[in-house]
């Protein structure tokens, strides 16, 4: 009777055909040195979040809160693996190689990142910062002139946009909800605030990467306007507060204390089998 | 939500409730029931759902330990569709007149009881595998059968269910084929983790049939279609090919092909221990307990944060629109004619 | 927990358009404390797999329904009404476009 009837189930099933980390690791692409330097840096944001977040999954405030934080973490993971498996091209190393067998110091994460999670407004105060920059970031790089930055900014661009929204609806709803959630969030803006800096700082390998790499310095006027003006309409403040200190190599230097607690707990199973197939 | 009519045994309600049974039609939420099937269904599906998210968290403790970034996405995603799965089941429950909150209590406050397995500790990354492979596929084994219980509802959840469940199994077998086919260390985690899970994996299926006083009411009611013990052993017949296929042996000295029955016989399981860990004895029942009610109770400060401003909104919406008409005829309730839309 | 709020939220019910061109069909429901937030959790929850295009919610109480679903007259009156089915003229058998 109707042609469509089999497809008429609201519970059909598809991976859809967006780009996959064995896309690129396929694709025999090379990443010159200075490209393989920023993938590398996008990609340890993402990871190191994606640790973060990962957390909250049977923890969140409510299941379907579980569900919404997973999502935005296994698209982080997903980012990671893009651009650790594009960094990787360029040494013959896989995103394993490098997830899992760098050092500390090695890695190129911004603070903010690896910030604690502390409790749901802290979370969410970090999601604000970081995926309103990371927003600007993708747009901007997917007019990329290297074709594969270019393509993970664009499958990267509309995830990123929801988990902006995420991070916007949750914003308003803990400004404008209880005192409690009011105090909350704000405490949380004010204890991610300071390493805001560090993720507008350009670097000299920006330098080498003219229509390649976004400048970072480039972000700040769009990510801010929009933070604080999101803040306005939940009856925010914006932190009044120091900036943490930048060294003069920005990524290369000034780390966290958490990150050799967060990579000791993410390393500590493939480096006890080095060389092991999972 | 509830229609409750007062109703004596062979009451014309019972006897359309009876027909649709006799049939293998299906109940729906708003049709006329027995206090006993409701009873026995809230109490089996929310069970369920307890299973779902309580057994969430032995996996979710290697999220951030998974030893590749893509065994950590698998991992995540899994654990993220338990999640979901609690949700279905929990929806499913909802509309036999249970509100989640009540369920949720009923979880949190130890009255509620959840699958016993996931009282078992998760030490190595090879859990990861037996999980998926034993406890999921024995989950597989019960559900499929469940995708025509007699509840609409229920059967619903379980269709859609079991066909994310599918992926869960195999990616838990291809764990530990990886392992199995790795370094002598590697396999012996494999090893270690089948022997732990294969007893609790083969006791998720319930009491032996003689123990099981309420199955032949459940099997009435079409809401199981097979005994505890025929699902056990189909469960059985399943797995022990795939064990070969692995590589790995099951810890079972009296396993072996009985051609006369065409199955495989298996030996006694521990159904002393089984008791005593339903009854909390198990190595992480408190635990367990303990990270989802702290879980709660962070959350109450949020939850209540969402519901105050949703209300701020509702009421903001209703000034505003009546401030904008005079006319007294306006009388939508801000937010009822909220019907939200996303997409084409 | 303070005056006014419960730290429950309602019940919306989800309904999934698989893709374009068909209907919206019921999925589940779920819990979220505003219009907003219900159709953000729907589409995580409910369309993990590629499963929609386009998500309705609506709160689970503002939905009227006939009246237990399947019983009584409410759907009798379209039993036995075979004269509204093509299959009901049969002898245009054969004839074709019709």
């Amino acid at each position: 009777m109707s042609a469509f009837a089999s497809h008429d189930s609201a519970t059909k099933q598809s991976a859809g055909n967006a780009i996959t980390a064995e896309d690129i690791a396929g694709s025999g692409g090379k990443a010159s040195e200075p490209v393989a330097q920023y993938a590398l840096r996008l990609g340890d944001d993402s990871l190191m979040l994606a640790q973060r977040l990962g957390w909250w999954i049977s923890r969140a405030p409510e299941l379907e809160e579980d569900i919404a934080l997973g999502n935005i973490a296994l698209d982080m993971v997903g980012h990671a693996r893009f651009l650790l498996t594009y960094a990787g091209s360029a040494w013959g190393k896989s995103e394993d190689d490098l997830a899992y067998f760098r050092d500390e110091e090695e890695f190129r994460s911004v603070r903010l990142v690896e910030q604690e999670n502390g409790d749901f407004g802290q979370t969410i105060a970090r999601q604000l910062l970081f995926s309103f920059y990371q927003y600007e970031l993708y747009s901007a790089l997917q007019s990329s002139q290297d074709q594969t930055l270019a393509a993970i900014a664009d499958k990267a661009v509309k995830e990123v946009e929801y988990h902006q929204d995420h991070a916007a609806q949750w914003i308003l709803r803990l400004g404008l909800g209880t005192d409690e959630s009011k105090r909350r969030i704000q405490e949380g803006l004010y204890y991610m605030w300071p390493y805001l800096d560090e993720l507008f700082a350009d670097e000299p390998l920006h330098d080498e990467l003219e229509g390649i790499a976004v400048r970072p310095s480039t972000l700040r006027e769009n990510t801010m306007k929009r933070i604080e003006a999101l803040l306005a309409e939940a009856e925010l403040e914006v932190p009044k507060v120091t900036q943490a200190r930048l060294s003069d190599a920005p990524r290369d230097g000034e780390y966290s204390e958490y990150r050799g607690y967060i990579l000791a707990e993410m390393q500590s199973l493939a480096r006890k089998h080095p060389g092991a197939k999972w | 939500m509830t229609e409750q009519t007062t109703s004596t045994e062979n009451s014309v309600d019972q006897q359309h409730f009876d027909t649709l049974i006799a049939d293998d039609s299906r109940i729906e939420p708003r049709d006329w029931m027995p206090e006993a099937y409701r009873k026995t269904l809230t109490r089996q599906v929310s069970q369920h759902a307890h299973s779902e998210i309580i057994g969430m968290q032995p996996e979710a403790n290697w999220i951030t330990r998974a030893p590749s970034l893509k065994r950590k996405a698998i991992l995540m995603a899994k654990v993220q569709d338990e999640a979901g799965h609690g949700l279905y089941l929990y929806s499913a429950a909802e509309t036999l007149g249970t509100p989640r909150e009540v369920l949720n209590e009923q979880l949190l406050s130890g009255k509620a009881k959840y699958s016993s397995i996931f009282n078992y500790p998760a030490r190595t990354w090879a859990d990861m595998g037996a999980i998926g492979w034993l406890v999921d596929g024995a989950a597989i084994c019960n559900q499929v059968p469940l995708c025509r219980a007699s509840y609409g509802p229920y059967g619903r959840a379980m269709v859609r269910i079991c066909k994310e469940e599918s992926f869960h199994q195999r990616q838990g077998w291809e764990i530990l084929y990886e392992l199995s086919h790795g370094s002598k260390e590697q396999k012996q985690m494999a090893q270690d983790a089948v022997n732990r899970t294969y007893g609790p994996a083969l006791q998720m299926f319930g009491p032996p049939d003689a123990d099981s006083p309420n199955s032949q009411q459940s099997m009435e009611w079409n809401i199981k279609r097979f005994s505890n013990d025929e699902l056990r052993q189909r469960f059985v017949d399943m797995i022990v090919p795939q064990a070969e296929a692995l590589g790995l042996t099951l810890p079972d000295a009296d396993l072996k092909w009985n051609e006369e029955r065409g199955h495989y016989d298996y030996g006694q399981l521990d159904w002393d221990e089984f008791m005593s860990v339903i009854k909390g004895s198990g190595p992480c029942n408190v635990q367990r307990m303990q990270r989802r009610r702290k879980a709660h109770d962070d959350g109450a400060w949020v939850r209540e944060a969402a519901e105050a401003y949703a209300k701020r909104q509702m009421q903001a919406a209703a000034e505003a629109a009546e401030s904008a008409n005079d006319n007294e005829e306006v009388s939508i309730v801000a937010g009822r004619a909220s019907a939200e839309l996303i997409g084409a | 927990m303070s005056e006014n709020t419960t730290g429950n939220w309602p019940l919306w019910e989800v309904f999934v358009r698989s893709s374009r061109g068909l209907s919206h069909v019921h999925a589940g429901s779920l819990h979220a404390p505003d219009a907003t937030m219900a159709v953000r959790n729907a589409r995580d929850l409910y369309t993990r797999r590629n499963e929609g295009t386009s998500v309705w919610v609506v709160p689970a109480d503002a939905i009227t329904s006939s009246d237990p679903d399947s019983k009584g007259g409410y759907f009798e009156s379209a039993q036995g009404k075979s004269y509204r089915h093509a299959t009901y003229y049969t002898k245009s058998e054969g004839v074709k476009h019709l």
